[in-house]
């Protein structure tokens, strides 16, 4: 058997896990976020920042970031080697899905690390 | 495997039921999620970058096509979210067979399109 070499956890159990594991994350994450939202009104910068700057809400970012870049990949792993392939680009189709999940793992870690920074307050 | 077996891969012929459909807009709204993140991560910028830059965000947001934009962007955070919860049930072995994947398909779009009104109406 080959093990794909561009797969999150290189076997399909362990990316199962991992897209669900960081689903219920995000799932919390965006419930708990929008209730907040809905019930704080008319929300001002002091009170936005000091709430984001909590660390329990600094560790609750960092998690959902982290969530996302997980989830994504295997999301988009799923849909490259499903849509880019032989039967649509011949044999150009490995060199175009390389090409396109490189592109999206490049664009993933800068958005990790942007939401790090913006998180832990370097900016 | 048999030769003389029909392939029919051209998608634009089949009709597609519900569950398909269900499945499809999934995967749509997850590659739109993924198109939005650096809007996202942006939002989140400026909103914490300083008082001016969250009044300057806070201005733009009254922009009907700010709106609209953000609108759409919980829109399919939102169904991502329902047809992703109905993923984590069937997990479990709820809803499994023909009759109970067509019925959670229906109730996805139908509890996903009652939570993206009311969030609309919380946007305007």
């Amino acid at each position: 058997m080959v093990t794909p070499v561009t797969s999150l956890g290189r076997n399909g159990l362990y990316d199962w896990l991992i897209q669900r594991v960081s689903a219920v994350i995000i799932g919390v994450y965006l419930i708990g976020m929008l209730g907040y939202l809905m019930c704080t009104g008319d929300l001002d910068y002091g009170s936005w920042k000091a709430f984001m700057g909590s660390v329990c809400m600094q560790i609750a970012n960092t998690l959902l970031v982290i969530a996302v870049a997980a989830h994504t990949w295997v999301g988009l792993w799923g849909v490259t080697t499903d849509y880019l392939t032989s039967l649509t680009f011949g044999k150009a189709a490995t060199g175009v899905r390389l090409i396109a999940q490189v592109a999206i793992a490049l664009a993933l870690v800068v958005y990790l690390l942007w939401g790090l920074v913006l998180i832990w307050g370097g900016a | 495997m048999n030769d003389k077996r029909p392939v029919n891969l051209d998608l634009s012929t089949i009709k597609f039921p519900v569950t398909a459909i269900a499945s499809i807009t999934h995967r749509v709204t997850g590659v739109a999620i993924f198109l939005a993140l650096p809007i996202l991560l942006w939002m989140l910028d400026r909103s914490l970058a300083s008082p001016e830059s969250f009044a300057d965000l806070k201005e733009l947001m009254t922009s009907p096509l700010v709106k609209l934009v953000v609108w759409a962007i919980l829109a399919v955070l939102l169904y991502h979210l329902v047809a992703g919860i109905r993923h984590l049930i069937m997990d479990t072995g709820v809803g499994e067979t023909l009759e109970g994947g067509r019925r959670g398909a229906k109730l996805v779009f139908i509890i996903s399109a009652v939570l993206i009104l009311l969030v609309g109406g919380w946007i305007w």
